[in-house]
């Protein structure tokens, strides 16, 4: 019996000393620390890393140093699951006793953390998470979030416009069925319908939906093009089982339909395929071409704009601790300096506006198999065709007028011209 | 069995929860937050428990109740600024009523099918769940969920990490407690004697298949309430919390646990927990870990971790309290205890 107890005693030691060391308190803070949150595991593994190689080019380029103060990123797998990024941005904050977390890549993942930047008092930098109503009838409650990326109505905006100029009289949109579909539809409809052109189709298959077969014989003959907004796994099949139907006429597509993580992959079905975004790798630009040179270099491939974001997001970070002289200025102070940046990124010039949303250059483009940046070989890029400068998320609608509408969704704008 | 054996046994269950209680709020706020976490989501895995280890049920798709107690405080919360306060009780009534309701629902159309069949269709009616959760963009704010931007505050603050941990654990005690109850009752010994030889009740003029559903009611109860208590700790619901993984974690846990121990829900949570959110904040190669852990248990702790101390003692053959296996999820003492009641 006496062995039992003893036992016993060393067991509740054991587990007294494991809680111990989790209670450590954390070191005392002379460096900046920053909470990076990227999906680290899951479908959305690839995007997660291009996210971590962006932030790390730049951390290395300064030898991961923000005017003067050493900086440290602690990295926490979101699994892409908006629980599990509150959980780890928790994490970071209470145990970790960061400044500031970046990151979030879903819609959902984005309206999961920004609470918890206001709840903690903590600065959310949001580089990827587009979710339009953050920075719009939102704002409000999050006084800690400042966005880095876009909203994702923002580019398909302009994007509308453009179509509407190839004179596009009738599309159908086919959209991944979830918030971030429904607003990159939303945004190009809008635009495209006020300029005179009509959506005469909306089609939704799931997310991550592979096999768009059931959904093409749909398609309305007398349509003049397709607009496409797919996600992760779902690009890489929609243009070649579209062409392969017989489809002749053009497509066109949400930035991330084409974008950077997905195109080295994609077959020459998607040539001639137009896109929005406010980064292109093909871009060119000298700031640009150094960039893709420096990336492809140091990663093996060319930068997405997962990368060139965060690239961007921690070069911006950077130039206010610059201003402080290596202090951490407090959060209100922070998103204050942040928003009064002119930055020129590898995307162009950025500059934010008064709801905490960049305003930077649109760029409508068209993938082309082409020799880049005196690289040898044939490869698909995406090459620029227009640029709308300095673009804001409400585009030329003006800001009250802008927000008087509700969010877009599935059912706003209306499909008044579907049958 | 004797009474001795049990008294034990709850002793040691009760000084271990006392120690949770005790010791957790003196760790960091991490720590405090992740057993809340734990806490919260083992009264789900105690609800599917009753099913699984007591009455033979394997469900996939517990994590709708979940869902149910889960938006309900959510919208209630988000919508009409309902259960912030003095309210949260109605709320919490209304979370396991509503899962309850819909339990009855859905228990109608599992609980007439066994095995692998109930299986496949409380799957199927979870999606279901699943799909409304997802797709009613207008009542569920669709992929996005819903934030809840404040916890409770009545006479104590649930904003409070150490308060909410309490108030949770209390929930946890009490749902632990009326589940024990319940299967040491002879309602619940019926539940066993089904999950053992059904026809056998049935010939014992046992309505076997009223026992089954007022069991499935029940585990929906428990499974609202976990939701309610859900919703606030992660302060937002959307519907991964619904979606079939959900479910195949709370089955996991149990098994992991140790199916028909109603604790072993609390021990499965906790470990599945703690290496997905803290280990996973540690090493890069955390998966690994979790599979392992399930690998092992399931080839070398069929009866789940509860069944260690049974095994250690019969590896050191200590004859002292007989020869008969004392397995967690053991069911020769269960058909002893049925035998009985012949």
């Amino acid at each position: 019996m006496t062995s039992k107890i003893e036992r016993r005693a060393g067991l509740l030691t054991a587990v007294c000393f494991a809680v111990a060391m989790g209670a450590m308190p954390a070191a005392a803070q002379e460096e900046l620390r920053i909470g990076f949150i990227a999906p680290m595991t899951g479908p959305f593994a690839q995007v997660g890393k291009d996210m971590n190689d962006g932030l790390n080019m730049y951390m290395e380029e300064v030898n991961g140093n923000f005017g003067g103060t050493k900086v440290k990123i602690i990295v926490e797998d979101s699994q892409a699951k908006p629980d599990t990024a509150v959980t780890k941005a928790k994490k970071l904050i209470l145990e970790d006793h960061v400044q500031m977390f970046i990151g979030g890549v879903l819609a959902s993942e984005g309206y999961a953390l920004a609470p918890v930047s206001t709840a903690e008092k903590t600065v959310y930098v949001s580089s990827i998470a587009a979710a339009d109503d953050l920075t719009q009838r939102q704002l409000g409650n999050y006084p800690y979030f400042i966005r880095t990326g876009w909203t994702s109505s923002q580019p398909h905006q302009p994007l509308g416009q453009w179509a509407c100029d190839q004179g596009y009289k009738k599309i159908i949109a086919v959209a991944a069925d979830y918030a971030f579909g429904y607003e990159v539809v939303g945004g190009f409809q809008k635009v495209f319908e006020d300029c005179g052109g009509k959506i005469v189709q909306k089609i939704w298959p799931p997310l991550g939906t592979k096999d768009f077969g059931p959904y093409i014989p749909t398609f309305k003959s007398d349509a003049d093009a397709v607009f496409s907004l797919m996600v992760g796994p779902m690009p890489l099949q929609f243009p070649k089982q579209v062409r392969a139907s017989g489809w002749t006429k053009p497509i066109i597509g949400g930035g991330t339909s084409y974008d950077e993580s997905v195109l080295p992959f994609m077959s020459d079905e998607a040539i001639g395929d137009v896109s929005a975004l406010q980064y292109s790798a093909g871009l060119q630009t000298p700031r640009n071409e150094a960039f893709v040179k420096a990336y492809r270099a140091k990663y093996g491939k060319v930068p997405s704009y997962f990368s060139e974001s965060n690239y961007t997001t921690a070069m911006m970070i950077d130039m206010v601790m610059k201003q402080t002289k290596g202090a951490w200025p407090g959060p209100e102070a922070f998103i204050a300096k942040m928003l009064t940046l002119k930055v020129d990124a590898p995307r162009g010039p950025v500059s934010f506006d008064d709801m905490r949303n960049p305003i930077q250059d649109i760029y409508i483009k068209k993938v082309e198999k082409t020799k880049m940046f005196g690289y040898d070989k044939d490869e698909l890029w995406n090459v620029v065709i227009k640029t709308y400068p300095a673009v804001s998320q409400f585009w030329t609608y003006g800001k009250d007028a802008f927000l008087k509408q509700p969010v877009y969704s599935r059912d706003f704008p209306p499909c008044k011209n579907c049958e | 069995m004797s009474m001795a054996r049990d008294r034990v046994k709850i002793l040691i269950v009760v000084v271990a929860l006392a120690a949770v209680a005790l010791i957790v709020p003196h760790t960091t706020s991490f720590i405090i937050l992740l057993a809340t976490r734990a806490l919260a989501f083992s009264i789900l895995v105690m609800s599917l428990d009753l099913l699984l280890g007591f009455t033979g049920l394997a469900s996939l798709g517990q994590a709708a109740y979940l869902g149910v107690g889960a938006y309900l405080t959510a919208i209630l919360a988000a919508r009409y600024q309902v259960g912030l306060g003095y309210d949260f009780w109605l709320v919490i009534v209304f979370g396991m009523l509503g899962a309850a309701a819909l339990a009855a629902l859905f228990g109608l159309l599992a609980t007439r099918a066994t095995g692998v069949y109930f299986l496949m269709i409380t799957l199927a009616l979870g999606q279901c769940v699943w799909g409304l959760a997802y797709r009613w963009n207008s009542l569920t704010g669709g992929d996005n969920g819903i934030n809840l931007q404040h916890r409770p505050k009545f006479g104590i603050d649930l904003a409070n990490p150490v308060t909410f941990f309490y108030v949770v654990f209390g929930f946890f005690a009490v749902s632990l407690l009326v589940l024990y109850v319940i299967v040491r009752s002879p309602f619940g010994r019926s539940l066993v004697g089904i999950r053992e030889r059904e026809p056998r009740m049935k010939i014992l003029g046992y309505n076997t298949w009223l026992h089954k559903y007022i069991a499935f009611i029940i585990a929906g109860a428990f499974g609202g309430l976990s939701g309610v208590l859900w919703a606030h700790t992660a302060g937002i619901v959307s519907p991964e919390n619904v979606v079939l993984t959900t479910s195949v974690d709370a089955l996991l846990m149990a098994v992991l646990g140790g199916a028909g121990t109603l604790v072993g829900g609390v021990i499965g949570a906790g470990v599945v927990l703690f290496i997905r959110e803290y280990l996973s904040t540690v090493v890069h190669w955390w998966q690994y870990v979790l599979g392992g852990v399930y690998v092992l248990v399931i080839l070398y702790l069929p009866g789940g971790l509860m069944s260690i101390p049974g095994r250690v003692r019969q590896w050191r053959g200590a004859a002292e309290f007989g020869s008969r296996t004392e397995l967690g999820g053991s069911s020769a003492l269960r058909v002893g205890v049925v035998k009985q009641r012949e």
